[in-house]
């Protein structure tokens, strides 16, 4: 793979920036083809070992983005006589999960599922249901309550060429699988020069739920984030679901799919036909002028609400899921920040070392001359999540205190 | 030349007598690459655990033993050059050598084919040329050039050999053992006929995904064989002030487990046979090797805080694998003294031919800092310490 050194004269990669208001999750072709952020005052040129600097739009692929402006909520929003009319056909988050996977393993033998009760129980947060009785035991495998071990078995067989989908039946039991996590995973491609690649894709539901107490309410892409070597992708749409659990099962990196608990009954229409998501891609939500709103998971349906308020406020945000936690789509948020010139990160993680406090130093670092204000974080508190409901609604960004941020920021 | 060929193939004590007459007249008689069975008996008998243990008795020939000695005297010779480079200060870190374990290796290999797998921890020096490792590439990567086989960047304790399926060089103890786990499932997955011999040492055998994965093997029905190099010490400990049961071989509880003389090469190769077989039509099996360390754990580790000198010299003494094969070559009439002494001159050669080798290699380029972070490149872009100096696209 080919690198490239500041200062080195070559011609710039002028990036084919289309218009940010029609930035919608493309369909675009798997391998990741892009050129780089052209940056105040640097040049440097991105090569690749296929000798393509440019950005790789398939044609076919422009489907017009689906506002959601609802919190989580589980009602259609197409009535029953309209819905058999348009295109596409409508599922639940899970559904989608379901379909990609199925999709996938149907598509390469060399898929194979494992976790705990995904086969004959089909899942506990029925993604898997259906796929045992399709496939067999040895495609769809049930593995004991041992994640230190099944992890590390997904790798190894990741290194022979086999192309696992790893379930933790909560993110937070995959701490047990740090190890493997981060060491074998994330870095063999590394310590061995390049000759294991690791196919794996390790996801699972994550995030603050309905007072499901502290040790099952974890976000563990912040303490994922530093591994290097990995990719990490948060969905929060079916059909950005479906589109990056495909290109995470067709990546040759290790890449995290983090889902979260509460929006799994999601249900939204996605098209027939065969899609997948860009990894490293973000997701414009909703163009504006004044205020950048960079979220991801669940917080979007929280920022979405409070864009409701905002807009009878007079105020107009742009809200960016930023969909790739690792690395950060930094063309598209610097895309933004140059419009806007205001930053606002509303995210699940903690105060703490969290993905918010990542972003705030990769957009302070990068666009920095393009800011007319600090940016402002709106995370989770730095507590073990509590039981009490109103307690724990308090230790997650609400709608309200969007509002009150935007409304200072923009002063 | 016929007298030659009475000689090497007469097992009987005869031939003794024209001895000095045939070293008068052979001058040059090659070394025996006689596969007329040998049969031997291994120098202790296996102890079993939940089955049959394999037969005292094993068959070998004048080829395989020539071949062990050879590839014995490679390890040893290559492990002690490891030392003095260590102290010259050409190997930095950690170096974790092989040197009295080396029966295990060549063992090993005599019973499997390259479709097998191979797992090991750290001390991997030897297995990676058991695996057909190049001199070259495995004193490059000790001293972090790019010859190397991981090209610099893994060191010792991350050899790998994606062609000879050895999957490594792993500093983390115990995690080996799942990862070897995944190999058996992906064998059993794509109807391979092969196995993986997962490697471990007595200190990891306390760890607890080693039962997990055996556990998940034993249900799966996994090509799995999980090997103990148990060489009684994990790193400063000893093995009964670390396991309450150091009986590793039988702590598979429902997997069976075969102990075994692991400084016996050809009691290593009939157990490994012997698990190769069981673990294909039956699961998974644990193999107990009762190996020893000349060396102490590591170059940092002077390896006689917590054993007695005596200890060392008397298992040097009485159980060295090398002197083993040699008393047997010797005693069967396979080469002479000298053949043997010249072999091990030739192979100092090669290893000190390799060691120059490497030195003239070049360090790897700085941009390869940022290459193999990713299988495919992102796009991703990393930072040098003052974030303006060295601006690199991760690759």
């Amino acid at each position: 793979m080919a690198t490239s050194f500041h200062g080195v004269g070559a011609a710039v990669a002028a990036l084919s920036s289309s218009p940010s208001n029609s930035f919608d999750s493309k369909k675009l072709l798997c391998s990741p083809r892009r050129s780089f952020p052209v940056r105040k005052g640097a040049s440097f040129v991105v090569a690749r070992s296929d000798g393509s600097v440019n950005f790789d739009l398939n044609p076919k692929a422009r489907r017009a983005q689906q506002l959601i402006v609802n919190a989580v909520a589980t009602k259609s929003d197409s009535s029953p006589a309209s819905s058999s009319s348009k295109p596409g056909h409508e599922l639940l988050l899970f559904e989608a999960l379901r379909e990609g996977l199925e999709e996938e393993m149907d598509r390469d033998p060399r898929v194979c599922v494992m976790g705990e009760d995904v086969g004959h129980y089909g899942g506990s947060y029925k993604v898997t249901r259906g796929l045992a009785e399709k496939f067999g035991d040895l495609r769809v495998l049930d593995t004991p309550i041992a994640e230190n071990s099944f992890t590390g078995m997904g790798i190894g067989a990741a290194m022979t060429g086999l192309r696992p989908v790893v379930e933790g039946m909560n993110m937070g039991f995959l701490l047990l699988a740090f190890n493997q996590i981060s060491n074998n995973c994330g870095m063999l491609h590394y310590t061995s020069g390049g000759q294991f690649t690791i196919p794996i894709v390790i996801r699972g539901p994550g995030g603050v739920g309905r007072q499901l107490g502290a040790e099952h309410s974890q976000r563990l892409e912040s303490y994922f984030q530093s591994i290097p070597g990995i990719q990490m992708v948060a969905c929060s749409t079916p059909y950005n679901a479906k589109g990056l659990m495909k290109a995470a099962i067709r990546s040759e990196n290790p890449v995290i799919l983090f889902e979260h608990v509460l929006l799994y009954n999601l249900k939204e229409r996605i098209p027939d036909e065969d899609y997948i998501c860009n990894l490293e891609e973000a997701e414009m939500v909703r163009p504006g002028e004044h205020v950048t709103i960079l979220t991801y998971s669940r917080m979007r349906y929280h920022v979405m609400q409070a864009a409701k308020t905002l807009v009878n406020k007079g105020y107009d945000p742009e809200v960016i899921d930023i969909r790739s936690l690792k690395p950060f789509d930094l063309h598209t948020i610097g895309n933004s920040v140059k419009k806007t010139h205001r930053v606002l990160i509303v995210e699940e993680c903690m105060r703490t070392g969290g993905i918010g406090a990542s972003l705030t130093a990769a957009v302070t670092e990068n666009f920095h001359d393009y800011l007319d204000a600090p940016i402002m974080c709106l995370s989770s508190q730095d507590v073990p999540t509590p039981y009490a409901g109103t307690l724990e609604e308090w230790t997650v960004v609400q709608p309200a205190q969007i509002v009150t941020a935007v409304e200072q920021l923009c002063k | 030349m016929a007298l030659s060929q009475l000689a090497s193939s007469s097992p009987s004590r005869s031939v003794n007598l024209l001895k000095p007459l045939l070293s008068a007249i052979s001058l040059h008689r090659p070394i025996s690459t006689d596969t007329t069975p040998i049969t031997v008996e291994t120098s202790v008998p296996f102890t079993a655990h939940q089955c049959e243990a394999p037969s005292r008795t094993v068959q070998t020939n004048a080829q395989e033993l020539l071949n062990f000695f050879r590839d014995m005297a490679v390890m040893r010779r290559m492990e002690i050059a490891a030392d003095s480079l260590y102290k010259a200060k050409l190997i930095r870190g950690f170096c974790h050598l092989y040197d009295g374990q080396e029966a295990v290796a060549v063992g090993m290999e005599a019973a499997l084919t390259k479709k097998d797998c191979i797992i090991t921890s750290y001390r991997d020096h030897c297995t990676f040329v058991g695996r057909d490792g190049t001199l070259l590439e495995v004193f490059a990567e000790l001293m972090g050039r790019q010859a190397g086989c991981s090209k610099g960047k893994g060191g010792s304790m991350h050899f790998y050999k994606k062609d000879s399926n050895f999957y490594g060089g792993h500093g983390i103890v115990g995690a080996q053992v799942p990862l070897g786990c995944g190999l058996a499932f992906a064998q059993k997955y794509c109807k391979d006929e092969a196995v993986t011999f997962a490697l471990y040492g007595d200190g990891a055998a306390n760890q607890g995904q080693l039962f997990e994965a055996l556990n998940i093997s034993a249900l799966w029905n996994l090509p799995a064989i999980l090997v103990c190099e148990n060489n009684h010490y994990g790193m400063g400990t000893a093995e009964w002030r670390a396991a309450k049961s150091p009986a590793y071989y039988k702590r598979g509880d429902y997997a069976p487990g075969l102990k075994v003389d692991g400084m016996d090469a050809l009691a290593v190769k009939q157990a490994c046979a012997f698990a190769k077989e069981h673990a294909l039509k039956n699961g998974p099996i644990i193999l107990e090797m009762d190996t020893y360390r000349y060396h102490g754990h590591s170059m940092s580790d002077p390896g006689s805080t917590y054993r007695t000198r005596d200890e060392i010299t008397g298992v040097r003494q009485e159980r060295d694998p090398i002197e083993r094969i040699r008393k047997l070559i010797l005693l069967h009439d396979l080469a002479t003294e000298k053949e043997l002494k010249d072999i091990e001159k030739e192979v100092r050669k090669e290893v000190d031919d390799a060691i120059a080798q490497a030195k003239e290699n070049p360090v790897p380029e700085p941009s390869k800092l940022f290459s193999d972070v990713y299988a495919k490149g992102l796009g991703v872009e990393s930072f040098g310490a003052d974030r303006k100096e060295v601006r690199a696209t991760l690759a």
